[in-house]
C-alpha cells in the first residue's frame, strides 16, 4: 500500500496567503509516500513545505512558478501503475476530458494528473484515470467559479487504486472515494 | 599583603581547620565528661581560629560552617546543664569570662539561645542585650559571619504572634526591632567591606562583597518570614526602616541587591499597597545603580500578580498603580539624565507589559505609555544600540502579543511614532512581526483607514527609505520580505464592494511607491484582489440611478490597466502578460467587449515587444490561446483580428516542434462546444493542415541535422487531433484523410532512416487501442468510428 498525495494550484501568496490551517494540520511528515504537484505553488517556501512532508516530491510547472527549471510534464510509476504529470495550461481547450485523454495516450499512462482549472475531477477514461486535485488553497481562478480548496490522495495497492479527494467546505473538510481497478492487460508499448 | 594569595589561603584554611578540630576534639572530650569549665576553654580556643584576617569571605565560610556544626553541640550541651540544674544566668555571666571578644560573643549568642528557651528572662531583654553585643566586632567580614550566626540561633525564638515567647512584654514589635537592628549592623559593616585594604585590589573585593550579599539579604528574609508582620506594620515600621538604611549607605552594590531583595522576599500585595514608600527612594538612590532592572523586576512582578487573579485587580485601581509607576519612570529618568536608551525603552516597555495585563481594557493608557516613551527618545534620532533596539521591538511587540489583533495595535497613536525611532533593518524586522502577527491569527483588516495606517507601519517593507543607501539584502531574504507583504494583501478585505474598492485604492498607493524590485510581488496579490471584486459585482445590476460615485467593475478594470502597466515597464512583462489576460477573461464574464479588448491589446503587445525568450513565447502562446479559446464576448471582426494574431504568432515560434504544437492547438479557436457560431470546420482543418506542413518541415530539418527524428511524434500528436474533431462531428475531418495520416504515419516509422523511438511506439499504440475502443463503444461514435479501417501496427 503506498499512499501518494496529489495537489497543486496553490498559488501563495498571489492568490492565497497560506494553505488551509484544516488541511496543514492533516498533512503530517512520514505518512506520505509520494507527492505530485501540478505546480503553481508558487514560491520556493511552498517547495520546501512540501518536502518536509515527504522527500519525494515530483512538480511539473505552472505559468506562474517562481522556479522555471519544474519540467512541463514528467511521468513516474509507482507499484504497478505509470502516472503522468503536467500543470495543464498547455491543453487547450484547458480542462477538456478528450483533450486530456490525449495527453493520457501520449504520455502512455495509467493516471493522469493535471490542474490550472482549480476544479476538482476525477474521470475514468478508456481504461484509466484523469484527475485533477483542485486548488488546495481555493484560489481565485478564471476558469471555476467559487472554488473550494481541495486535494487528493490516492492509495496505490497492487492493481487497486482509491481516490480520496478532500475538500474544505465552510471550514469542513469533506471527503470522497474513488475506487479504480487497472485490468491486468496492461498496455505496454509493443 | 599576598600576590600569589590562592595557594597561601588554602594553607591558611588548612591550618584554620586543623586547629579547630584540634580544639573541638578536646571540647567534646570535655562535654562527654561533663567538664563544663574544659568545655568553654576549649570552644573559645576552637573559636579563636575565626578571628584570622587572612582568608577570602569564601574561604572564611567554609571555617565558619565547621565551627556552627561544633557550636550545634555545645549548645545542646547548655540545654542539658541547665536541665541538670546549672543556672543559666550563671552560665551567661560565665561564658563573658572568655578572654577573646570574637569567641566570647560566639559563646554568648549560644547560651542567649538556650536563656531565651528557658525563659527565665523576657526574650526581647536577652535579644537585645546580643544584638548590641555584637557591636564589639567591627571587622566586616568577622562581624557579618558572627551576626549571621546570632540571627541563625535567634529566628525561631523571636517574639512573634503565636509563638511561644509572644508575651505581655514581649511583643512582636520587639521581634521585627532586633531582626531591623541587626540587618541595619550588616549592612554597615557590608558596605564599609569594600574599603578594607588596598584601592588596587577593590575590584576582587567588590566581587567578594557580592558573594556575602545573601548574609545581609537572610535578615529580609526572616523579617517576612515574622507572622505579625502585617500590611500596617509592614508599611509603617518594616519598610521605612529598610528602605532608609538602604537610601543612607550611599552604596551602589548594596542599594541594588537590598532593593531587588526587598521585592523579592515580600508579598506582592504589600508591595501594592506601599508602592509611593517603594517608588519614593528610587530617584534617591546611586546614579550608578542600574534602577531600570530592579524596577522592571518590580512591575514584572505586579503584573504576574494581576495576571494571577482577577480579584486582585480592583486593589491595583484603587492604589492607582498605573499612575504611581508611571510617575516614577518618569521621576528615576530625569533624576539619571545618563540613562542610556536601552534603559529607558527597558523600563517603558515593563510598564506596557503592566498595563496591558493590568489595565487590557485601557488602550489609552498603553498609548501613554508608547507616547512618554517617545518624548523621551525625541532628539535622539534613530536608535543604534543594539539592545535598545531589541527592546523596542519587545515593546512595541507587547501589544500585539496581548491583543492577538494588529487592529489595536493600530489604534495606539504614538505606535507608529516610536517606530520611527528605529533604523532600517529593525523597522523591517518590526513589520515583519506585524504581518506574522496578522497571519498568525487571521485578523481580517476590513476598512481602507485602517490599510493605510498599516501600510504605514509596514513601510519599511513597502519602499526604499530615503536617503538611506539601497540595502544589501540578500536576494533570498528579499524575496521571503515581499512575499509576506503579498500574503498581508490577501487578508485586506472587506464585504461592501465600497470599501472593498477602498481598500483595492489605498493599497495600490502604498504599492506604487516600491520600485521595479518590489512590484513583480506586490501587484500580483492585488490584481486577484480586484478580480474577486470584479466577480462580487458581476451578477449585480448596474446602478440603475447612474450615481458615479459607486463602485463598478469598469471602474476597477482601469485601475488594473494601469496597475498591471507598471509591470511592463520592469522586467516582468510575462508576468503582466498573464495578468493582462485574467483580466480579459474576466472582463469577457462582465459582457465587457472593448475592455477585453484593451486586455488582449496590451497583452499581444508586450508578447511582440518584450517577450523574447523562446521558452516563455511559448509559454505565453499556449497562455493567449487557452484565454482566446475562452472568450465568447467579442464580436465577429475583433474575434478574427485576435485569431489571426495569435496563430500568426504560433507559426513563427523559434522551434518547428513548438510552432507545430502552438498552430494544432490554434484550431480550437475555430471550434468550441455550446457556440455553434463559433464552430469553423473549414479553418480548423486549415491549422491542422498548417500543423502537419510543419512537422513535415521538421522532419526534414531534423532528417538533415541528426539524421533521425524525433517528428513521428508530432504526426502521432496532429492524427489524435484529427480524431477529436472528426468525434465533434468536423465534417471537414474525413475518414480518408485520417486514414492517410496514419498510413502516414505507419510507414514513417517502417522506414529505414527512422530509429525506433519507443515513445512514438507507445503513444501510436494507445492510439490505436482508442480508436478499437471507441469502435466497440457502438452509438453515433461507434459507427462513425466503423468506417476507419486501419490494420495493425506492428
Amino acid at each position: 500500500m503506498v499512499l501518494v498525495l496529489a495537489l497543486g494550484d496553490l498559488h501563495i501568496p498571489h492568490r492565497a496567503p497560506d494553505l488551509p490551517a484544516k488541511f496543514k494540520s492533516m498533512l503530517v511528515p512520514g505518512k506520505i509516500q509520494h507527492i505530485i504537484c501540478t505546480g503553481n505553488l508558487c514560491v520556493k517556501e511552498i517547495h520546501d513545505y512540501l518536502k518536509t512532508l515527504c522527500p519525494d516530491l515530483h512538480i511539473t510547472r505552472g505559468e506562474y512558478d517562481e522556479e522555471t527549471k519544474y519540467p512541463e510534464t514528467k511521468t513516474l510509476t509507482i507499484g504497478q501503475f505509470k502516472l503522468g504529470l503536467c500543470h495543464g495550461h498547455q491543453v487547450i481547450p484547458w480542462g477538456d476530458l478528450d483533450s486530456l485523454a490525449m495527453l493520457q495516450r501520449q504520455l502512455d499512462v495509467d493516471i493522469l494528473v493535471t490542474g490550472h482549472t482549480h476544479q476538482f475531477t476525477a474521470y475514468k477514461h478508456e481504461g484509466g484515470v484523469v484527475i485533477n486535485p483542485g486548488s488546495a488553497t481555493g484560489a481565485y481562478s478564471s476558469i471555476t467559479y467559487d472554488v473550494n480548496p481541495s486535494f487528493v490522495l490516492m492509495d496505490i495497492d497492487g492493481l487497486r487504486v482509491v481516490v480520496y479527494v478532500y475538500e474544505l467546505i465552510d471550514g469542513e473538510v469533506k471527503v470522497d472515494k474513488i475506487d479504480f481497478k487497472k485490468t491486468s492487460t496492461s498496455h505496454s508499448a509493443h | 599583603m599576598m600576590l600569589d594569595g590562592t595557594e597561601d589561603e588554602e594553607k591558611f584554611l588548612a591550618a584554620g581547620i586543623a586547629g579547630l578540630q584540634q580544639n573541638s576534639f578536646y571540647m567534646h572530650r570535655a562535654l562527654d565528661s561533663n567538664n563544663l569549665r574544659d568545655a568553654l576553654k576549649y570552644s573559645a580556643q576552637m573559636l579563636s581560629e575565626l578571628r584570622t584576617s587572612k582568608l577570602s569571605p569564601h574561604k572564611y565560610y567554609e571555617l565558619y560552617m565547621r565551627a556552627f556544626d561544633q557550636l550545634r553541640k555545645l549548645e545542646m550541651f547548655f540545654e542539658e546543664e541547665t536541665r541538670r540544674g546549672c543556672s543559666i544566668i550563671d552560665l551567661y555571666e560565665l561564658v563573658q569570662h572568655a578572654g577573646n571578644i570574637l569567641p566570647r560573643l560566639y559563646l554568648l549568642c549560644t547560651v542567649g539561645s538556650v536563656y531565651i528557651k528557658s525563659k527565665e528572662a523576657p526574650a526581647k531583654d536577652v535579644l537585645k542585650d546580643l544584638v548590641e553585643m555584637c557591636r564589639g566586632i567591627q571587622h566586616p567580614v568577622r562581624g557579618l559571619f558572627l551576626r549571621s550566626y546570632l540571627s541563625q540561633v535567634s529566628r525561631d525564638k523571636l517574639p512573634d504572634i503565636g509563638s511561644e515567647y509572644e508575651g505581655d512584654a514581649d511583643t512582636v514589635a520587639d521581634a521585627v526591632e532586633f531582626v531591623l537592628q541587626n540587618f541595619t549592623e550588616m549592612n554597615k559593616l557590608w558596605v564599609r567591606m569594600q574599603h578594607q585594604g588596598p584601592a588596587r585590589e577593590k575590584e576582587k573585593r567588590e566581587k567578594e562583597r557580592s558573594e556575602l550579599r545573601d548574609l545581609v539579604g537572610k535578615n529580609l528574609h526572616v523579617l517576612s518570614q515574622i507572622e505579625g508582620v502585617d500590611l500596617d506594620m509592614y508599611k509603617d515600621a518594616v519598610l521605612p526602616r529598610v528602605l532608609e538604611q538602604v537610601v543612607n549607605c550611599k552604596d551602589e552594590l548594596a542599594q541594588f541587591y537590598l532593593m531587588d531583595c526587598i521585592i523579592q522576599v515580600f508579598p506582592d500585595e504589600y508591595h501594592l499597597q506601599t508602592l509611593d514608600v517603594l517608588l519614593g527612594a528610587y530617584p534617591q538612590l546611586q546614579a550608578s545603580v542600574d534602577i531600570k532592572t530592579v524596577l522592571s523586576q518590580l512591575m514584572e512582578r505586579l503584573s504576574n500578580y494581576a495576571a494571577s487573579s482577577a480579584e486582585v485587580l480592583p486593589e491595583f485601581l484603587q492604589v492607582e498603580a498605573f499612575s504611581k509607576l508611571s510617575n516614577a519612570i518618569g521621576k528615576v529618568i530625569e533624576a539619571q539624565p545618563d540613562m542610556p536608551t536601552v534603559g529607558v525603552v527597558t523600563l517603558y516597555s515593563s510598564l506596557l507589559t503592566f498595563t496591558l495585563h493590568v489595565h487590557p481594557d485601557r488602550l489609552d493608557y498603553a498609548d501613554q505609555v508608547l507616547g512618554a516613551c517617545v518624548k523621551k527618545l525625541s532628539g535622539k534620532g534613530k536608535i543604534e544600540d543594539n539592545k535598545a533596539t531589541k527592546q523596542i521591538v519587545a515593546l512595541l511587540s507587547a501589544p500585539l502579543e496581548k491583543y492577538n489583533d494588529v487592529m489595536t495595535a493600530l489604534k495606539l497613536s504614538n505606535y507608529p511614532r516610536v517606530m520611527e525611532y528605529l533604523d532600517i533593518p529593525t523597522t523591517k524586522v518590526m513589520a515583519t512581526v506585524i504581518i506574522q502577527s496578522i497571519m498568525k491569527n487571521g485578523t481580517h483588516i476590513s476598512t481602507s483607514e485602517k490599510v493605510d495606517a498599516l501600510f504605514g507601519l509596514i513601510k519599511g517593507l513597502i519602499k526604499d527609505s530615503d536617503g538611506v543607501p539601497k540595502d544589501e539584502l540578500d536576494e533570498d531574504d528579499f524575496k521571503e520580505e515581499q512575499n509576506s507583504v503579498a500574503r498581508l494583501i490577501q487578508m485586506l478585505y472587506n464585504e461592501d464592494p465600497e470599501e472593498m474598492f477602498k481598500i483595492i485604492d489605498t493599497v495600490r498607493k502604498h504599492i506604487l511607491t516600491g520600485g521595479p524590485s518590489r512590484l513583480p510581488f506586490t501587484v500580483p496579490p492585488l490584481v486577484f484582489s480586484s478580480l474577486k471584486l470584479v466577480r462580487q459585482l458581476q451578477g449585480q445590476e448596474e446602478n440603475p440611478f447612474g450615481d458615479d460615485a459607486s463602485v463598478t467593475p469598469k471602474k476597477i478594470f482601469q485601475l488594473l490597466n494601469q496597475t498591471i502597466e507598471t509591470l511592463s515597464g520592469v522586467l516582468a512583462p510575462e508576468l503582466a502578460l498573464q495578468l493582462y489576460l485574467q483580466c480579459a477573461e474576466a472582463a469577457n464574464d462582465c459582457d465587457l467587449e472593448p475592455v477585453a479588448y484593451e486586455f488582449f491589446t496590451q497583452a499581444y503587445i508586450l508578447y511582440e515587444e518584450e517577450i523574447s525568450d523562446s521558452r516563455a513565447q511559448v509559454t505565453a502562446i499556449h497562455l493567449i490561446i487557452g484565454t482566446l479559446q475562452r472568450m465568447h464576448v467579442f464580436g465577429v471582426e475583433n474575434r478574427d483580428t485576435l485569431t489571426h494574431k495569435a496563430t500568426g504568432y504560433s507559426a513563427k515560434l523559434l522551434k518547428k516542434p513548438d510552432q507545430c504544437r502552438a498552430v494544432y492547438a490554434c484550431s480550437h479557436l475555430f471550434w468550441v462546444d455550446d457556440h455553434d457560431n463559433m464552430k469553423d470546420g473549414e479553418r480548423v482543418l486549415l491549422c491542422l493542415k498548417r500543423a502537419l506542413r510543419i512537422a513535415n518541415a521538421a522532419q526534414q530539418m531534423s532528417n538533415a541535422a541528426r539524421g533521425n527524428t524525433g517528428s513521428v511524434m508530432l504526426f502521432i500528436e496532429i492524427l489524435n487531433k484529427y480524431l477529436y474533431f472528426f468525434e465533434k462531428g468536423n465534417l471537414q475531418v474525413t475518414v480518408a484523410a485520417i486514414q492517410g495520416l496514419i498510413e502516414l504515419i505507419m510507414n514513417e516509422m517502417q522506414s529505414d532512416t527512422t530509429t525506433s523511438d519507443p515513445a512514438a511506439d507507445a503513444f501510436l499504440a494507445s492510439t490505436m487501442r482508442y480508436i478499437e475502443f471507441q469502435k466497440q463503444k457502438g452509438g453515433t461514435v461507434g459507427e462513425k468510428y466503423e468506417a476507419l479501417k486501419v490494420s495493425h501496427a506492428g
